[in-house]
């Protein structure tokens, strides 16, 4: 047993539900007692998405703890088979159906015979791997069950495209930031004149599974996932793939080269040398801005990254080689990933982290005392307490990380956004101590003085200790209601239900 | 007692669905319950799945320092290679060592169920052990719904409260010559004091709370002492107090809206022999303060989708105020323990010549959709995990957990229910050319 208050990354079934709900035709269903559906909150809420999500749960109730599940599971397939016409259903378990060990692949197998759709059972183990790590399994699985299909029907497309095309593979719901980044993605392959062959899985159909084998290249933007399917379509198909993410001016580079290189090596001359140099120098503000004065200003100034590995190797990179920016420690919960962040990043922090326990991750930002941190929504409230400012870079994330407005972190644009994020970061910390040493921002007091002089009114005990409870930011509000209340009742002293009579008066005005 | 179920030849109408429905996890029963019981560490003894419902549930308040924290079971406790009673006795010792609570409650899940983890068998051990109270609740998934986890939680209350020993029982056959008032339920402070005062104004002396707001404050229970809920989803411990206490029930409707309220206190004052005099002109006085949030609601119509069992009472007082409910959907329904409010709404569609929505237990999600494209409701109450879709679809919603978490007792904040209710309808930005349009994907 472990003592836990926070998680960087989820359960198992929530990364095969970001995979199977990123697809189009795709309906999920979960093995999985009553609550468990808390993933469609998610994706309606953070993600703001229009349709239903395609994921219902069979319920594991008592009868289901006594008898097993029966034909309930079946009966639950079937249905969603008939009521929404999926082209696959993927059964899901979850780690109550993990320890049930009812044997669900049994129920798939007799689901299928008179299904429609396609039924498989997601092969994740709650008690083996993270959200992450099932999210790229299950996407590794669902491609290979395709691929297979595909194979068996002879509707496999084997000719690569005429001209260069690339997969990207990987992206899906609920990820940082990977809309504006898809788009971000998109604009720059067509600038390079690289065609997009298939993005797998947001918002694509099973049905264009059986397309990947045409591209060139595969492009896995985010480590984390997509590695599993890119290395199986490497070996069926010979596919290249980079893992290299576009993130950070210097990155976007060594990316685009590693994308000609592949293209060159299958016998089609390329070369982006041009248009490497002209975004650099013109189109992407940020290798600017690290020249210019302001950026001087961050010489010397210390920050702490921690993140997923993608995110926080880039950040890392970036802070250190394009905005000198010295960086205290740097690290990662994605714990598989130890190896390849040592070597991203490893000459380029004097301490490295791998850990998912957030109170350490806590107490030594509180021991290096940063001006500024990068990492997710936890430490930017680790950020809060010890009034260090934070720029969010990476999952687990809010509802505001969920922008409307365009924000790549990938590509040129995305440079410019992160270089705004860091300079924007640094610059709040250090106008806090300008206000700090100079007494801050004064003409708050002066009003409250000035609106409280003349107040006669006493409050009791009992009535300064409820107002005490009302939360800080009405309470001054409530205070002034109750005493205008009093006065035109020409009351002198303010008790209990003098606040409840207030109340109700106003109330009553509403 | 006087709990009857309902007559049979009531124009209540009941149906039970498939249960395929969203609602919340009941250990979300954690995020309030640790608040109100402010002595208490909550232990949930459970997955990572657990673990990830309630940070992302409960959002910010998870950054606060809480004191309840996961007992996350690992591969090795499931199968049985570690020893419970050793693990749980070291973290509880690190967060008596850490946080010093009065008691450690322990939340059972899905998983010590599954695994059948003798909980109540441990805890007794470990609390002679470590000197501290543990309460054990089984508050998981497989049983209950959402609010039904702080249904759990006072049922175990209700059994370590101590008896009270009358200073003056002198005679045998009369064991308990001085019945006290306890109610039940977890409100915040404000209400407690609000309702409290509403009873005093009558003469009554309330004995206690359960919960208090300290654990070491709860209310001591004697044979005959009355009780009486403030939530509609508290049967579990209305049964325990009853059976295992001896308590006498006061089966009322729910003090929510000023109807729920009156009737509440009424019910009340008439077991206890007070009489309420100006009972009915406070009534009458706080539905006109209310008018001007009434008036706009008139006949629009309302469909609950039902998971926090706050839906009888809600669809109750929206129907006195004038609106139609097409269908009240509720995870579950005790009709016993919710007589008194399933007649109160049977009355209110009386009076206001209104059918009888039907109550549909256990919903299906899909079905209700369906039904609702049919209805065309003016308002829907439900989940998050369908507002969005909802409105991207033209209708409008209102997310049906507010209501748990806002403050809705009493006859005070009868404004704040209507305030939640005409919010979607209210807040219509005016750009009436993009307001019709429908938003859901194309196709």
């Amino acid at each position: 047993m472990k003592l836990a208050y926070w998680m960087y990354a989820g359960p198992a079934h929530i990364g095969t539900l970001r995979i199977a709900t990123s697809f189009r035709d795709i309906h999920a269903i979960m093995h999985a007692p009553l609550g468990d559906d808390y993933f469609n909150v998610m994706r309606s809420m953070l993600e703001r998405k229009r349709d239903f999500t395609p994921v219902t749960a069979s319920v594991v109730d008592r009868h289901v703890l006594a008898r097993g599940s029966q034909e309930k599971v079946i009966h639950n397939i079937h249905r969603k088979d008939k009521e929404e016409n999926p082209s696959l259903i993927l059964l899901t378990p979850t780690c109550t159906s993990s320890i049930l060990q009812e044997d669900l692949q049994n129920f798939v197998n007799r689901a299928s015979q008179d299904c429609n759709a396609d039924v498989i059972l997601a092969d994740v183990n709650h008690y083996r791997v993270n959200e992450m790590q099932a999210a790229d399994k299950t996407l590794e699985q669902i491609i290979r069950f395709y691929i297979q299909k595909a194979k068996k029907d002879n509707s496999l497309k084997l000719d690569k495209t005429p001209l260069p095309s690339v997969n990207l593979i990987g992206p899906c719901n609920l990820s940082f930031h990977h809309q504006h980044d898809l788009a971000e993605l998109r604009r720059l392959l067509q600038d390079l004149n690289i065609s997009i062959n298939e993005i797998i899985p947001e918002g694509a159909s099973v049905n264009n599974i059986q397309n990947l084998s045409k591209a060139w290249v595969n492009i896995v933007p985010y480590r984390e996932i997509g590695r599993g399917a890119a290395d199986f379509l490497f070996q069926e198909f010979n596919i290249p793939y980079t893992t290299i993410s576009p993130i950070g001016v210097v990155e976007t580079s060594r990316f685009i080269r590693q994308l000609e290189q592949l293209i060159v090596q299958q016998g089609y001359p390329c070369d982006f040398t041009k248009y490497i140099e002209i975004q650099t120098r013109f189109v992407s503000q940020s290798a600017w801005f690290s020249r210019s004065i302001d950026c001087q200003n961050l010489a010397g100034k210390t920050a702490v990254v921690f993140g997923d590995a993608t995110h926080a190797a880039a950040l890392t990179k970036i802070l250190v080689k394009e905005m000198g920016v010295e960086v205290l420690l740097a690290g990662t919960y994605c714990k598989g990933e130890e190896e390849w962040f040592k070597e991203e990043v490893g000459n380029y922090t004097k301490q490295l982290l791998f850990t998912d326990d957030h109170h350490l991750v806590g107490d030594l930002i509180a021991k290096l005392e940063p001006s500024a941190i990068f990492g997710t929504q936890m430490e930017r409230h680790i950020g809060k307490r010890l009034n260090i400012p934070c720029g969010v870079i990476s999952a687990p994330v809010h509802i505001q990380n969920f922008p409307l407005s365009y924000r790549p972190f990938m590509g040129y644009e995305g440079s410019n956004q992160i270089a705004d994020l860091i300079y924007n970061s640094f610059t709040l910390g250090m106008e806090d101590h300008l206000l700090e040493l100079f007494g801050g921002h004064d003409t708050k007091d002066i009003i409250a003085t000035s609106l409280s002089l003349g107040n006669s009114i006493e409050w009791d005990e009992n009535a300064n200790e409820e107002l005490r409870k009302i939360p800080g930011f009405v309470r001054g509000k409530v205070k002034r209601n109750v005493e205008k209340f009093a006065k035109t009742n020409r009351l002198k002293k303010i008790t209990i239900e003098v606040m409840y009579a207030a109340k109700q008066q106003e109330s009553s005005n509403l | 007692m006087s709990i009857q179920s309902p007559e049979l030849n009531s124009p209540l109408s009941f149906e039970c669905e498939t249960g395929n429905y969203h609602t919340f996890c009941p250990i979300s029963c954690v995020s309030w319950l640790y608040q109100k019981i402010e002595d208490s560490f909550f232990l949930v003894i459970g997955t990572k799945t657990c673990g990830y419902f309630l940070q992302n549930a409960l959002g910010v308040m998870i950054f606060a320092e809480p004191r309840y924290a996961m007992a996350e079971l690992e591969e090795a406790d499931i199968s049985a290679h570690l020893s419970d009673y050793v693990e749980l006795k070291r973290l509880c010792q690190v967060i008596q060592k850490d946080r010093n609570p009065s008691v450690i409650f322990w939340i059972g899940t899905c998983t010590t169920e599954i695994i059948k983890m003798d909980l109540e068998g441990i805890a007794p051990k470990l609390e002679a052990e470590l000197g501290i109270p543990i309460i054990v609740a089984r508050a998981n998934g497989l049983d209950y719904a959402f609010t039904q986890g702080e249904d759990t939680v006072l049922a175990s209350l209700a059994q370590s409260c101590h008896p009270r020993i009358e200073k003056l029982s002198s005679s045998l056959d009369e064991k308990n010559s001085n019945p006290q008032l306890i109610l039940f339920g977890s409100i915040p402070d404000p209400i407690v004091k609000d309702l409290s005062f509403e009873l005093e104004q009558y003469g009554i002396k309330i004995g206690g709370w359960l919960p208090g707001k300290r654990y070491t404050q709860l209310p001591q229970l004697a044979e005959g002492d009355f009780v009486c809920g403030i939530h509609p989803y508290l049967s579990r411990t209305a049964t325990t107090l009853m059976r295992r206490r001896k308590c006498r029930l006061i089966g009322a409707p729910f003090p929510i809206g000023p109807d729920g309220t009156k009737a509440w206190i009424e019910k009340i004052c008439s077991v206890l022999n007070y009489p309420t005099p100006g009972l009915n002109e406070k009534e009458a006085k706080v539905w006109e303060q209310l008018q001007a949030l009434i008036t706009p609601l008139n006949s629009k119509s309302v469909f609950f989708m039902g998971d926090n069992l706050l839906e009888i009472s809600l669809a109750r007082f929206l129907i006195k105020c004038g609106m139609v409910v097409y269908e009240i959907g509720i995870p579950y329904l005790d009709k016993r323990y919710q007589a008194a409010e399933l007649s109160l709404l049977e009355k209110t569609c009386a009076e206001k010549g209104q059918f009888v929505p039907v109550i549909v237990e256990k919903p299906d999600n899909y079905n209700q959709i369906d039904r609702i494209k049919d209805l065309q409701p003016d308002l829907v109450i439900t989940g998050m995990a369908n507002a969005n879709p909802l409105e991207a679809r033209g209708l409008r919603t209102k997310w049906s957990v507010e209501f748990t978490f806002a403050q809705i007792h009493g006859f005070q904040n009868a404004h704040t229910i209507l305030e939640l209710i005409g919010r979607p309808l209210r807040h219509m930005p005016k750009f009436d050319d993009f307001n019709q349009m429908e938003y859901a994907t194309i196709r």
